[in-house]
């Protein structure tokens, strides 16, 4: 029911870990819902330069998870706001229907770590 | 890569001898048990015969046994079947909360016809409470159905002291035997029930096999209207190499069903006590009234789902009742029912081994296990502790 690409970031997901000196923190989702995330991002001159994730959830879950950390790695911030669930799923060879919302956290966890960012540079 | 199948609540491999027997009904003897000439003579034989032995299995007259398709068909046809033969007599049926989907929307289908239903509570080892059954009956009850034991937390239920106070009170009593009749002895005269859902995948024989035991003198009304085929309560050409194979496997199980259970028993065992030494690991269903080869739990921290698919990769195929999981997308009504929270439902899997497995399947188990879940709790963001676990906040977005 997944593709090799969402077997291959559920196996050996990247950036996984937590950040102590990041300059925003996302979090979307629910344990009670079955997927919730947790992303962490350095900024420097309005670029992305390190990324961290940390999810519980499905297989599907943390394939997003791991992806979106490769695809928001190395953006502007704005480029970065850009990235939509679609997206994410089209870069795994798409996700199974049923998946397609209820473990596709990413963007909206990353968008939440800018605007945390944000929040804090008082921008 | 080696392959250890522990999902026999989901179907069991068909034995080798079954399969003999049901060939030369898909080959040769491919004849119509109703037809008057020799091939339809064979084909009826064959579906006596395996009528006989299927009855066997349960303590049943052989003309108590009416051949289905499928566990979740008897369940519909015994609620249905008794609840529109007896609405002159009463509009009300009981039944549990960990009950199959087979049962529960059956149910919720004849409250639609204007049955009423009580969904009796369970405790948080999953057992019904007899008493609490004597408690809902009514003057208008005409049938109580009650799991024999759980797919999923593998709890064995006082089946026969409920069907004692069904007796008692002239009210019909249905069990879904799907995951006992294989598994443990089954008796439905000791049991006292008047109706029993059983299938063959679970003891060795093929999908598409499976029975409603009636007891003699019960009235029902049939799912399935069309020719006399099984006495007129279960219309259809009979699918015969399903039959045969349903037969053989009743043999065999009637057989070798103690070597069975003594050599699951403590492969079983092995599981539970290896799993509950890992932290933040429970045990969800009864720790003794439990079916023979049922392990089950539910782990703190990190979602069935993914659990079940690093174990397939590894080569371990298990179940889980997680939301994910689910086709659906919601929890198991049965865990939900024994109290475990929504967020620890998440965290459910479930083995249930059969006679193939091996002690060196259980020791590739209890090496795997392990290093699974801590590595899906170095992904979690819970590892330390859980958060944001109020019940309240979840809107499941499809």
């Amino acid at each position: 029911m997944y593709s090799e690409k969402v077997m291959d970031h559920f196996t050996n997901p990247r950036n996984v870990g937590v950040m102590d000196d990041a300059d925003g923190i996302g979090e979307e989702g629910n344990p009670v819902c079955g997927d919730a995330m947790k992303i962490f991002i350095k900024v420097k001159d309005d670029v992305i330069t390190d990324i961290k994730f940390q999810t519980f959830g499905c297989a599907s879950a943390i394939a997003v998870s791991s992806m979106v950390t490769e695809v928001a790695k190395g953006m502007t911030i704005d480029e970065a706001m850009k990235v939509t669930k679609q997206s994410l799923a089209d870069a795994l060879d798409g996700l199974p229907p049923q998946k397609m919302h209820c473990s596709n956290l990413g963007a909206d966890a990353l968008h939440k770590a800018i605007k945390d960012y944000r929040n804090k540079q008082g921008k | 890569m080696k392959k250890i199948y522990m999902d026999h609540m989901a179907v069991n491999p068909l034995h080798p001898e079954v399969l003999d027997a049901m060939l030369p009904y898909l080959k040769e003897n491919y004849g119509n048990p109703m037809s008057l000439y020799e091939y339809g003579i064979k084909a009826r034989e064959a579906v006596e015969n395996a009528r006989a032995l299927t009855a066997d299995l349960i303590n049943a007259q052989a003309k108590e046994i009416i051949f289905t398709a499928s566990g979740a068909e008897s369940n519909n046809f015994a609620l249905k079947g008794i609840a529109f033969a007896l609405q002159n007599k009463g509009k009300h049926i009981i039944v549990s909360k960990v009950e199959h989907h087979s049962i529960l929307n059956s149910a919720r289908f004849l409250e639609k016809q204007g049955f009423a239903v009580t969904y009796l509570p369970v405790d948080n080892d999953g057992l019904v409470n007899p008493e609490a059954v004597k408690k809902a009956i009514t003057d208008e009850t005409i049938l109580i159905s009650i799991i024999h034991a759980s797919p999923e937390i593998g709890t064995i239920q006082p089946i026969a002291e409920i069907g004692r106070i069904a007796k008692e009170h002239k009210i019909m009593f249905h069990t879904d035997g799907v995951a006992s009749v294989g598994n443990i002895p089954v008796d439905v005269q000791s049991l006292n029930v008047d109706l029993m859902t059983f299938t063959a995948h679970q003891f060795y024989g093929p999908k598409g096999a499976a029975a409603l035991y009636v007891k003699q003198g019960t009235r029902i009304v049939p799912l399935i209207y069309g020719g006399i085929q099984e006495g007129g309560r279960r219309a259809g050409t009979e699918n015969v190499p399903a039959i045969v194979g349903m037969g053989k496997a009743a043999e065999i199980t009637r057989k070798d069903l103690q070597k069975r259970i003594d050599h699951i028993t403590p492969l079983r065992d092995e599981i539970i006590s290896s799993a509950l030494k890992l932290d933040k690991v429970i045990l969800t269903g009864h720790a003794e009234k439990r079916l023979p080869g049922h392990a089950s739990f539910v782990v703190e921290y990190i979602e069935g789902e993914a659990m079940l698919m690093m174990l397939a990769i590894k080569g371990i195929f298990s179940a889980s009742g997680s939301a994910c999981s689910s086709k659906a997308l919601k929890s198991s009504p049965v865990l939900i029912s024994i109290g475990i929270p929504v967020h620890l439902a998440q965290g459910s899997v479930v083995f249930s081994i059969g006679e193939g497995t091996t002690q060196e399947d259980i020791n590739f188990f209890k090496e795997t296990f392990p290093a699974v879940i801590s590595r899906l709790r170095e992904i979690s963001p819970y590892s330390e502790g859980w958060e944001n676990t109020e019940d309240s906040t979840c809107t499941v977005k499809k």
